[in-house]
């Protein structure tokens, strides 16, 4: 295959640098395209995308009676990151989560940094993620956010910034593990030489992290996988990585509570629970405290985890900290509570809140992106350069009516990596989604989720908007 | 195991079989017209009253044809027991367990459906319909030889076998009921050419001409129904079937032999010692037709005693559960 047209046209190009020559751990990748003969890439691609069909590594298309399900659009070409480099991440990451988890800690406490006015009071009351319900409760080990996955992008410098941090149990991890899995037999040869860094063992940590957290006192835990169930586009996530722990996947119809404790029904009777991978909402967990009106869910489970009898990961009223005007803090909130500045910066953010970042906004839309603070998955977002008149009017009305709810950011151009088009490669936009760990320890795995735009100039990576994946492969030292 | 588990497996596995059964039919029906001069379309009928769903095929379709039973039985979405539908419903309840079944059946569970999808997606099964039902009773071969070589002979594995033999002795019960009720009125004398044939059609859609020829060789009606009905060996007889779903229902409860902890127990233990103790003398003499009837009555209260004793569960809106499900994100 012909690279020498492959070019970073001005962009910050994962591949190559600005004179079109191999970046410094992608080297061997960039050779190995280069020898491979005219279509052999593509019937790798074609060989990849029928295996993860047949594994089943699909997500539902809602409302098609056929049960049909689509494969995540999916890119052979790996997108590789140095080793340094993944230091920085790595540690940035675990700064960040560290310091969440603590604000996260304080806010349903004694509410410190309100206190001392580092935030202001209102924009948390205000988040609609917020759960003043869960004020005083004292969590198994002091950890709240115990499976995260922060979405970093690079601008055009090259630099990662922190977009998002997704601390209400992210999903996309199997796709990692699985695109790997593909991977390693298209590119076999390029893995023994290139010591790529391992993701295989996500799922024992994940158990470790969990079973950590069980009651003290019980030898060998249960543990189970909480799904909303087989109707839920990520549930071959949810029960790829039951059956990779070897714990349970149960739907809330499945769990009782009874005597103070959590009770899931099965053949042999009615068998004790003692800690919950939840991959339900907050409001769906316990009908008796957070939706009334709900019939879903299992009543009486918020006693027996306030009782600690169980644990639930991860905890409840976690979105609080994803929410984007609460982003805009987080600088802050790692100098608060750490005294440290941060590792891994975040993306410049006017909150509409704040009558003067407010002005600036409405003065610049075509220019900014402008995002929902409590949306995720790409939706109520407006990306100023790409948007109509029209559509600019409708935001500048949405956010004079309901200040609260909106924030605005620069748009960036994030950094390409190449993709198969035909015979050949084009640049499209990433970003990336690294999957991490709280337990006894934070852990970063090595890699993570590389999404890509693959509408030619979209900035939007989300897989509900016409976005894939790419393995991502870390080098080490 | 969970309860719900218990209930996909075992479902999954009664799906499954069932949609081969459904193939055999077709299949042999098939082979008996091409056989055949003296057979006409009358032949499709009771292919319907076979799979036990006559009202509904005449509420669509009105007079049975080849084209429009084999329509009807294996494509027919609004057919719960057509081909699609079965392996549809295997699919769904196979993803719905796949943390629990090996990763090798839960792929062949899914081609067995991408199967019968892509041929129900074009028409060419009807210029050659023999491929497309062979396929479709490998498929289902291969599902079982994969599960009994990849999945542990625990819990799980004898969920999957009582579903599957008491399937199957509904099944090959039904087969006989049917194609006798149809056969005998015609009888032109035993051992007539057409009756040889019809007969060996009979046997050929329990899979069972081979064997039967080995032990009895010549084909008279109360012979095959002794073979069909009360062989010991062979794996799609009736008594074959119960005493396996015995065997099963007891390793799931660790109960001991001639004793019973649960209804499930209780009725399948009755019905495998009236089978152990039956004559087909006897069984033709008071009224085959009024013996396979009360076989499938039976297996019928097994399965609701089975449902009741492991699978009961609080019902859920089912409408609303699909959307909650579908909701849930991040």
């Amino acid at each position: 295959m012909d690279l020498s047209s492959y070019a970073s046209e001005g962009v910050y190009d994962e591949l190559v640098d600005a004179s079109g020559n191999p970046r410094a751990g992608t080297k061997l990748l960039y050779e190995l395209l280069g020898s491979m003969p005219p279509g052999e890439l593509g019937r790798f691609q074609k060989a990849a995308e029928a295996a993860l069909y047949r594994m089943g590594v699909t997500f539902t298309v809602y409302g098609d009676v056929q049960g049909l399900e689509k494969i995540l659009p999916f890119d052979i070409i790996p997108r590789v990151i140095g080793g340094n480099e993944w230091s920085m991440i790595e540690r940035g990451l675990k700064q960040r989560i560290l310091a969440l988890n603590l604000f996260l800690e304080d806010i349903y406490s004694d509410q410190k940094i309100l206190t001392d006015k580092v935030i202001p009071e209102e924009l948390i009351f205000s988040a609609s993620a917020y759960r003043p319900q869960l004020r005083g409760l004292k969590v198994p080990q002091g950890i709240w956010c115990h499976v995260t996955g922060s979405d970093l992008v690079r601008d055009e410098t090259g630099e990662f910034f922190v977009l998002e941090d997704n601390l209400r149990c992210p999903s996309g991890v199997s796709y990692v593990l699985e695109n790997r899995h593909v991977l390693k037999r298209t590119f076999g040869a390029v893995f023994e030489t290139s010591r790529i860094r391992s993701v295989d063992d996500y799922p024992n940590r994940l158990l470790e992290a969990l079973e950590y957290l069980a009651p003290s006192g019980i030898e060998s835990p249960t543990v189970v996988l909480l799904t909303p169930g087989v109707y839920n586009s990520a549930y071959f996530e949810h029960s790829f990585l039951a059956q990779q722990m070897g714990v349970e996947l149960v739907e809330a119809s499945d769990l009782l509570v009874s005597d103070g404790r959590v009770l899931m029904r099965t053949t042999q009777g009615p068998k004790r629970v003692d800690v919950i991978y939840r991959r339900i909402d907050d409001d769906f967990l316990d009908p008796l405290v957070f939706r009334p009106d709900s019939l879903l869910g299992i009543p009486g489970i918020m006693d027996v985890y306030r009782a600690g009898r169980v644990a639930l990961a991860n905890a409840p009223g976690t979105g609080v900290a994803d929410d984007k005007a609460v982003y805009a803090y987080i600088p802050k909130i790692i100098d608060y509570y750490l005294k440290e500045s941060p590792i891994l910066k975040n993306v410049p953010t006017w909150l509409c809140s704040d009558p003067e970042d407010r002005a600036y906004v409405l003065a610049h839309l075509p220019e900014l992106v402008v995002k929902t603070t409590n949306e995720s998955g790409g939706y109520g977002m407006m990306i100023g350069p790409h948007s109509t008149k029209a559509e600019q009017d409708i935001f500048r009305e949405r956010i004079q009516k309901n200040p609260r709810n909106y924030i605005a950011q620069n748009t960036l151009s994030l950094s390409r990596s190449p993709v198969l088009v035909n015979d050949h490669l084009e640049g499209r936009h990433v970003d990336l989604r690294p999957y991490n760990l709280f337990g006894k320890e934070i852990y970063v795995m090595p890699g993570g989720l590389t999404r890509v735009a693959l509408r030619k100039n979209s900035l939007v990576v989300n897989s509900s908007q016409g976005g894939g994946t790419k393995d991502t492969w870390v080098l080490k030292d | 195991m969970l309860s719900r588990v218990a209930n996909s497996i075992y479902w999954m596995s009664r799906t499954l079989e069932r949609a081969e059964n459904v193939a055999r039919f077709i299949d042999v029906n098939l082979n008996l017209m091409l056989d055949s001069e003296a057979l006409d379309n009358n032949q499709w009928g009771p292919l319907v009253i076979t799979s036990g769903d006559r009202a509904l095929f005449e509420k669509h379709y009105g007079a049975p044809t080849k084209e429009s039973v084999m329509r009807f039985l294996t494509f027919d979405q609004t057919n719960p027991n057509s081909i699609l539908s079965c392996v549809f419903a295997a699919r769904e309840n196979a993803r719905s367990i796949r943390e629990i079944i090996s990763s090798e059946m839960w792929e062949q569970a899914n081609r067995f459906y991408m199967l019968v999808r892509e041929a129900a997606s074009n028409d060419t099964i009807f210029w050659n319909p023999h491929d497309f039902y062979t396929e479709v009773k490998l498929a289902s071969h291969l599902f079982d030889g994969i599960a009994d070589a990849t999945l542990s002979h625990s819990e799980p594995w004898h969920f999957l076998r009582l579903g599957e033999m008491i399937e199957r002795a509904d099944k090959t019960s039904r087969i006989l009921d049917v194609k006798y009720y149809f056969l005998l009125p015609t009888l032109q004398g035993v051992g007539s050419t057409i009756d040889g044939v019809q007969w060996a059609a009979l046997l050929r859609s329990a899979s069972s001409f081979e064997m039967y020829r080995k032990r009895h060789r010549r084909i008279t009606p109360q012979r095959v129904a002794n073979f069909l009905i009360l062989d010991r060996h062979f794996p799609r007889s009736i008594l074959f079937c119960v005493a396996r779903a015995e065997e099963s229902l007891r390793a799931i409860t660790g109960t001991s032999h001639n004793f019973f902890s649960n209804q499930a127990e209780q009725r399948l233990g009755q019905l495998s010692s009236s089978l152990n103790y039956s004559k087909i003398e006897e069984i033709m003499a008071s009224g085959l037709h009024e013996f396979l009837d009360s076989i499938q009555i039976r297996l019928n209260q097994v399965d609701d005693a089975v449902c009741e004793t492991f699978f009961a569960l609080p019902s859920i809106d089912s409408d609303r559960n699909e959307r909650f499900q579908a909701d849930q994100h991040q």
